[in-house]
């Protein structure tokens, strides 16, 4: 049978002709710019700017020397950073945390639901100039706010920018972006319809099982997309350079940040092109991954339901 | 209630709260430092409370034609995303397009290596060939570009969710495409589309890397840029002015916020089709 | 003639007396200053004074000029990618701000043309030249031609707070030998309480600032410079050993410094307010420091700046061991404005620049900030303390290699002092991996090693 369809391929094609157009300038030619360039030696200042070679695979070779590559400030070793960062900020802090919030917002009040969305979602959506500046002066070791409640509480106040530089990138970026699961999620269980969890309240089911066992199966295709966009997102995320700049000696040094200081510092694009490459490399395969198992659950559960 | 559902609640919000607090912890201080005229990175009640920091910034002519620019590189590239990823994302969830689905996700980790600095460059040079370095325009249509993938993305996902029977009765009655799309399937999008609207006005308004390669002159920057008007000689931040102006930076989009929820509220549709 | 067409007609008219001044130049000037912020100074000295005394010199000579300054307060990293970007695409303000020791690499990509290839040979028959000195005029130079003019230059030297060196038994002018005799000093100084008594920079966050202020000024120390007199850079050594080793006794064995004013973001301001509050009395720094850090009315300001804060030379590791077999070294830097090779108006924009260079100008720059200027008919007013430190350093001073190269290798040399002063790596095993990265950028052949 024919699929019936609403558009036909020309009006269609009228209704994507202004993203392609923005998306074949902006999208699609710096992308094949940066694939091109990361074969070659291309830097902004110095010889090889007037003449740059094409060297091959050079770039991506010397990212994965193992001479250098666990080193401090190289590439292997921020990739180590930015991979835990990932799994611990956006997988563990942002999604859990998120689909924690939006699971106690189902029960809470009204208000308190107003007062917890508003500052979840003002963390996500305040300029980042801003939330680094704040951030900066709520650890601010001598003044700061934190220091001010731990030393309140008789703790002693921690130099955290100095000592735990890593997991204050993860929790504040946590902090900064649980927002977007929390709304994704939020609107994910108000799609479930609500006589699945009246007939659960009847069994006398835990808000546990309720979750473990309704809502969980029911939201997996926004896990998915949820995991997706925030995986992408937390690996291309620069602001925590606001807050350490990527140091001390390199220890918050994201992949991000060293592709900002190889482009644009060194200015030496051909490696920068390099590792926005593998950036992208890694999204893919992690993208695959999620929609695959995302794939082989609802398939289980539809072999078990027949 | 049952007992243990009443206790279980109290806990929920005990829970709720508690992580409320939490996240408003790390923001309390911009509360108070604006209208402390005597401000430092320490969280004080200012005493007296004042408005002259906010006074001397009002003063600072590029600070605040910076905030109008902020303004009209926001808009015109919410305007331009909002129409292009409605009528694409549309598109692409209606059409029998082939290889449509797997669109979306090309482009969309396509839009991730852009959204690098490694990008920065071709970006620049593509602008520049374009005439148009130094021009708001530039920075709408950058942002439009760069952000269109995950608001088509997102957008997709919203219309996938929506029946296609309520354009198809439309038709049925005989309507053309179009009708069907403006009459009947818009309003339905509307609230996924103010997602999108919030989404992209957020990351424009916040963004400082995109018009700062793309701008000069002092007329054309944004607030984002202008910040560092507030900054010392020595580079350190002027406490009182910066956290004044950042007060003023950060108002439309806590407006924009309070405004989208009290109209529409946040929602999401779908998720991916597995 | 229809009332439309006259409507017409009429606007024609208005457009053309609008372009009328056709012959009105544009110019555009930039720099990383911003009034109130980022070198306000120089922002304050191109608006006030030399915009409106170009403008009315001009126009004396029946030329219509309107110059716009674009004033940004971001990082110099910032501006120099913005430059970058802008000079390979032909864009740019007409004169720009710009640090000399960019002048190589820029030059080596094709973004820079020496001066008289951009506004011609009366460039050469300038009157300010003669009066500049050749090591001021190298600053922005490349391999003998000038690309712009230096604003001035600086020297460095161990700034002191003397009434902490009286508290601790030493004297006033101290002045130290050897590096050993300002190691007891700080152990003197420290048991007299002063929390973090010696800061010699160090590390990533602080980008050439490291470089220039503490590695260089202890690197010349032992007879050393970053590259041999090849101009291959030396990528292991004694020297480069005995400094890392002044960074580890310093910062890790003795905690006679700041270790956290190296490793953090804002450390250098960190380092400032150690000094205006006391907690550190030997900081070596650029004039700079005096100038603009420790101005009694500036942020890290001390109100008696003038009976406290004293100087010494920095001195070599021994007594004539330091480079050129000095007793003591410094090193020079600095920044001034070259030509836009894309500009549009090339005479009006030299004429902008040697304008802004004129005697006539420096001294209304001199009141606005006093420095060390480029020429040598521009004196220092009221100044005893740059005039004094000026006449004894230049003599001493050095320079860092004109060379493409130096920018990258200077970032791994920031990594190395990091690396040592969080008490990560040895000595050995820093300068082990500065010899593996420095390598791996410039190639072997660029490089040589003297271990």
């Amino acid at each position: 049978m024919k699929q019936f369809s609403l558009l036909s391929r020309r009006v269609a094609a009228l209704f994507l002709a202004p993203g392609a157009i923005l998306v074949g300038l902006f999208i699609l030619l710096p992308f094949f710019w940066v694939i091109f360039v990361s074969f070659t030696n291309r830097t902004l200042l110095g010889r090889t700017a007037l003449n740059p070679e094409f060297v091959g695979l050079q770039n991506y070779v010397r990212l994965f020397d193992p001479a250098t590559f666990f080193t401090r400030g190289q590439f292997g070793s921020s990739l180590i950073i930015t991979t835990e960062f990932v799994l611990l900020s956006a997988l563990v802090g942002q999604a859990l945390l998120g689909l924690l919030l939006a699971w106690l917002m189902q029960a809470i009040r009204p208000g308190l639901k107003r007062f917890v969305e508003a500052m979840v979602i003002g963390a996500w959506i305040l300029p980042e100039v801003v939330i680094g500046f704040a951030w900066f002066a709520f650890l601010d070791y001598d003044n700061g706010t934190l220091n001010m409640i731990m030393r309140g509480l008789g703790l002693p106040p921690g130099d955290f920018l100095l000592q735990q530089p890593f997991w204050v990138i993860v929790i504040f970026n946590t902090w900064r972006g649980a927002a977007f699961s929390m709304m994704l999620f939020n609107s994910a269980f108000a799609s479930i319809p609500p006589s699945y969890f009246q007939a659960a309240d009847v069994a006398g089911a835990s808000s546990w099982q309720k979750f473990r066992d309704i809502a969980l199966p029911l939201i997996r295709g926004h896990v998915v997309t949820d995991l997706i966009l925030i995986t992408m997102w937390t690996f291309n995320v620069f602001t925590p350079f606001l807050l350490t700049h990527g140091g001390p000696a390199y220890r918050t040094e994201l992949l991000s940040i060293y592709n900002y200081r190889v482009a644009f510092r060194d200015f030496e694009f051909g490696k920068g092109a390099a590792v926005g490459v593998i950036i992208m490399l890694i999204n893919l395969v992690l993208a695959l991954i999620y929609l695959s198992i995302g794939r082989r659950k609802s398939k289980a559960e539809k072999e078990a339901a027949t | 209630m049952s007992g243990g559902a009443f206790l279980s609640r109290i806990g929920f919000s005990v829970l709720a709260a508690l992580l409320g607090v939490l996240f408003a912890l790390p923001l309390i201080w911009f509360i108070f430092a604006p209208f402390n005229a005597r401000a430092e990175m320490g969280l004080a009640l200012p005493d007296p409370w004042t408005l002259s920091n906010f006074a001397t910034v009002f003063q600072n002519s590029f600070a605040v034609r910076a905030l109008f620019n902020s303004l009209i590189q926001s808009v015109g590239g919410v305007i331009l995303i909002g129409a292009a990823a409605t009528l694409a994302a549309y598109a692409l969830s209606r059409s029998t397009i082939p290889g449509k689905s797997a669109v979306t996700y090309v482009l969309l980790l396509f839009s991730s290596v852009v959204s690098g600095s490694a990008a920065m460059v071709p970006i620049f040079l593509i602008i520049s060939a374009m005439g148009l370095i130094d021009t708001q325009l530039a920075v709408i249509l950058v942002f439009a570009g760069g952000l269109l993938p995950t608001a088509m993305f997102i957008l997709r996902d919203f219309i996938d969710g929506i029946p296609k029977s309520y354009e198809e009765s439309a038709m049925v009655a005989g309507a053309s495409p179009l009708q069907a799309f403006f009459d009947v399937a818009l309003p339905v999008i509307r609230p996924g589309i103010v997602v999108i609207v919030v989404w992209a006005f957020v990351n424009i308004w916040g963004s400082f890397l995109i018009p700062f390669i793309l701008l000069r002159s002092s007329e054309q920057m944004p607030a984002s840029v202008a910040i560092y008007s507030f900054y010392s000689e020595a580079g350190t931040p002027i406490v009182t002015l910066l956290a004044a102006y950042a007060l003023i930076y950060s108002l439309p989009v806590v407006l924009l916020y309070l405004f989208v929820s009290w109209r529409f509220g946040f929602r999401f549709f779908g998720g991916i089709k597995a | 003639m229809s009332n439309r067409l006259r409507a017409l007609y009429l606007g024609l008219a208005t457009i053309t007396t609008l372009v009328t001044p056709a012959f009105a130049v544009d110019l555009t000037v930039s720099c990383r200053c911003v009034e109130g912020g980022a070198n306000s100074n120089d922002a304050i000295f191109i608006k006030t004074k030399l915009i409106p005394a170009f403008t009315e010199k001009m126009k004396a000579e029946g030329k219509e000029v309107n110059v716009t300054l674009n004033e940004f307060g971001g990082t110099d990293e910032q501006y120099t990618q913005q430059l970058a970007l802008d000079f390979s695409t032909g864009a740019g303000s007409d004169v720009s701000g710009f640090d000399g020791f960019l002048v190589p690499s820029f030059v080596e990509g094709g973004l820079l043309k020496p001066l008289e290839e951009v506004a011609g040979p009366e460039v050469n028959s300038w009157e300010g030249w003669s009066h500049i000195s050749d090591g001021i005029k190298a600053l922005l130079s490349y391999q003998g031609k000038p690309y712009g003019i230096a604003k001035g230059t600086d020297v460095r030297m161990i700034f002191t707070r003397k009434d902490l060196l009286e508290k601790a038994g030493l004297p006033a002018d101290w002045q130290p030998a050897n590096w050993a005799e300002i190691l007891d000093a700080a152990r003197k100084l420290k048991a007299s309480g002063v929390e973090f008594p010696l800061q010699l920079n160090a590390g990533v966050a602080m980008g050439e600032a490291t470089t220039m202020q503490g590695y260089w000024m202890a690197l010349l120390g032992t007879g050393e410079q970053v590259t041999d007199e090849n101009g291959k850079f030396i990528v292991s050594s004694q020297g480069i050993l005995d400094t890392l080793n002044l960074y580890k006794t310093i910062y890790v064995d003795e905690g006679l410094g700041d270790q956290r004013a190296q490793l953090l973001a804002d450390g250098r301001n960190q380092s400032f307010a150690n000094f205006r509050d006391g907690k550190t009395a030997l900081l070596v720094e650029g004039d700079y420091f005096w100038r603009s850090v420790t101005r009694p009315d500036a942020e890290f300001g001390l109100p008696n700046r003038d009976e406290v804060v004293g100087w010494a030379k920095m001195p070599a590791q021994e007594p004539g061991k330091g480079l050129r077999g000095q007793d003591f070294v410094t090193i020079s830097g600095g920044t001034g404005f070259v030509l836009n090779p894309a500009t549009k108006n090339p005479a009006e924009a030299w004429a902008l620049l040697a304008y802004m260079n004129s005697v006539e100008m420096l001294d209304e720059f001199q009141k606005i900030q006093p420095a060390i200027r480029a020429r040598d008919d521009v004196a220092i007013p009221n100044s005893e303390f740059l005039t004094t430190t000026s006449q004894t350093l230049l003599p001493l001073t050095t320079a860092r290699p004109n060379d493409a190269n130096y920018n990258k290798v200077s970032a791994e040399i920031q990594r190395m002092t990091e690396s040592v002063v969080s008490g990560e790596l040895s000595p050995e095993d820093a300068m082990a991996q500065y010899k593996t990265s420095v390598i791996a950028i410039i190639g072997e052949d660029n490089t040589v090693s003297k271990l």
